[in-house]
């Protein structure tokens, strides 16, 4: 009989830390079968965000480096000019790469700097237990907004993929997301996409994954998904951006 | 081709140290007063360099923030890298040099002080002396310190640096102040042979023929942290044995023993001549490594010999020597800040007084 699905050889063989119904679990495992298809395991350098996924390191089975919060793209571009023939990617969420670290993901981007950034958008910081963040929706109510983002006293949600996409040194950007199977399909090709675009040597591809929190939205795992396809997706719509 | 004696300034001679030591990633943002040793590393770095064949990489990052994380990065991925900045930079980096430290990643830090706190000025000062030593940032961890007093030993030390670094994976500062940055000395240069520890088998590369590497500084299970940090504790204890570094002058008759690094040192050494031309038997220590700080110079014969503490700083160093001498001799103190300097004068005075 054919085996036709398997594990990945990126990824160990160990259950994640991840809550139920956690986005980050599947986006690592996208991750991990475009480094198994494109045969880059051996020569592949991760950044570990700080988040829930600081830990990458412990399902992913290649070299891997953490960065202090908002800085993971300060050290890839250091890491991919020193090895630009190795294949390094940041795996970011919304407070790191779009609040603490925008200065770094704005320049590093700015300068094309070669290499992929997976962006984790759940609205939310989960990790320290649910605040507002910079992609967190107008009336979503936070341990921070506690009536809700209000556009007056918390600004709008940062469109930090449309800003990004202006700059010329930035080669691809698009959003996906994980609502359904159809989906995660569609959000794979696009990972595949920005990593063969760093091994073209095209520069700076981002693919912004919206993804699920339910511990933090205050919803069921299936209920998580519907809102980022009712609600989410209006606010932070799905395709290509460039 | 590089003339064997150059005159250079003192932020150019670290740079050009640090060239000659291999260090091929440099990552900076401009502050005064160390701009030359940006535009230095700008101009030479993409040059290939004796000691290291192959062209280096020069950025001029966003900020210090990002600056201190791209050589992060560049030590994880194992090449000899730097930064360097000066007092506010400094602080700015502090995140990330403790970051450096729990990953044990051997950077070298360049801080040539200015006035603080604050945007302060930009008159050369030692108000960074407790940053400096006692780590800086968050968490329990050293750098070691050395402290240039000529243009000389600055390039020398630089290369020193990366030896030192790569030896106990622990990150290097070299602590100066605007006067040594900015002064210009004729300097030997001689190209050392790079050390064969430079063999990095926890460097990130790809994990080819390996299990794959992991740069942390993450410790979240019971008991991990305890252990990662009371390994850095033995690399310590280690560096404190081995790598004191001082000057001593005239200690063996002195009476009344002076004690400054860098270019306070420089001024006490004039103070000194004078004094010991008026027949005052007057000594100098001279600590280069002020982390660890020399404790071996401090326990000299005459038992009743008096030390004077001098700083461009208001009794920073002063607490080191206290804890060298262990309450055994009187420690007297002379320091000006903010564009203050002591001067040959008041030092003279000084010693007058105490004699």
């Amino acid at each position: 009989m054919e085996k036709i699905f398997k594990r990945c050889q990126s990824l160990y063989a160990v259950p994640t830390h991840y809550c139920p119904g956690c986005g980050h679990g599947i986006a690592h495992r996208l991750v991990a079968e475009v480094v198994d298809e494109l045969g880059i395991r051996e020569k592949t350098i991760g950044i570990a965000p700080v988040g829930c996924a600081v830990v990458a390191y412990d399902y992913w089975n290649f070299d891997c480096s953490e960065a202090a919060h908002g800085r993971a793209l300060a050290v890839a571009i250091a890491i991919k000019r020193v090895h630009p023939q190795n294949v390094v990617f940041t795996y970011q969420g919304d407070g790191d790469l779009a609040a603490i670290g925008t200065n770094e993901t704005i320049h590093a981007a700015n300068r094309g700097e070669n290499l992929s950034v997976v962006f984790i958008n759940n609205a939310v910081y989960g990790m320290t237990g649910g605040q507002l963040a910079p992609t967190t929706l107008l009336g979503q109510k936070t341990s921070t907004s506690i009536e809700g983002r209000e556009k007056k006293a918390h600004g709008y949600p940062l469109k930090i993929s449309e800003m990004l996409a202006l700059l010329p040194g930035v080669c691809y950007v698009e959003r996906v997301s994980l609502e359904s199977p159809q989906e995660v399909l569609k959000a794979k090709r696009a990972i595949k996409q920005a990593f063969e675009n760093q091994i073209n040597n095209l520069g700076f591809s981002l693919v912004e994954i919206l993804s699920s929190c339910p511990t933090y939205w205050g919803l069921s795992p299936k209920e998580s998904l519907d809102w980022i396809r009712d609600v989410m997706q209006k606010e932070f719509p799905l395709g290509r951006i460039k | 081709m590089l003339k064997k004696k150059v005159l250079i300034s003192g932020n150019e001679a670290i740079a050009q140290g640090a060239l000659q030591a291999g260090c091929s990633f440099y990552a900076g943002y401009p502050i005064t007063p160390q701009n030359e040793l940006i535009a230095y590393m700008a101009k030479y770095m993409p040059v290939c360099q004796p000691g290291r064949p192959t062209k280096g990489v020069f950025i001029q990052a966003e900020s210090e923030l990002a600056a201190i994380n791209m050589v992060y990065g560049a030590c994880a991925a194992g090449v000899r890298a730097m930064t360097s900045s000066s007092s506010p930079g400094i602080s700015l980096m502090q995140e990330g040099i403790s970051y450096i430290a729990g990953a044990q990643l051997p950077a070298v830090i360049v801080n040539i002080m200015r006035g603080g706190p604050g945007l302060g000025n930009i008159a050369p000062a030692q108000s960074d002396y407790f940053q400096a030593t006692r780590g800086g940032g968050h968490g329990d961890y050293h750098l070691i310190v050395l402290a240039p007093g000529s243009v000389q030993e600055a390039y020398d030390l630089a290369q020193t640096s990366f030896d030192l670094a790569d030896k106990y994976r622990i990150s290097v500062m070299i602590l100066g102040d605007g006067i040594l940055g900015q002064m210009m000395e004729p300097v030997q240069l001689a190209i050392k042979k790079i050390k064969a520890n430079t063999v990095k088998s926890w460097a990130l590369t790809g994990c080819k023929g390996r299990k794959p590497n992991i740069v942390k500084s993450f410790f979240l299970r019971e008991g991990a942290l305890e252990k990662a940090n009371l390994k850095l504790q033995r690399s310590y204890e280690a560096i404190r044995k081995k790598e004191e570094r001082f000057e001593g002058l005239f200690l063996s008759d002195a009476k009344v023993v002076l004690v400054a690094y860098g270019t306070m040192a420089r001024i006490a050494k004039s103070a000194i001549s004078q004094l010991r031309l008026a027949g005052k038997k007057v000594g100098l220590i001279r600590p280069i490594s002020l982390w660890p700080f020399p404790q071996k110079p401090f326990n000299l014969k005459n038992k009743k010999v008096k030390y004077l503490v001098l700083e461009m700083s208001y009794g920073q160093m002063l607490e080191d020597v206290k804890l060298a001498v262990g309450g055994r001799n009187q420690v007297e103190f002379l320091g000006r800040s903010g564009g203050g300097v002591p001067s040959e004068e008041q030092i003279i005075n000084k010693v007058e007084k105490i004699l």
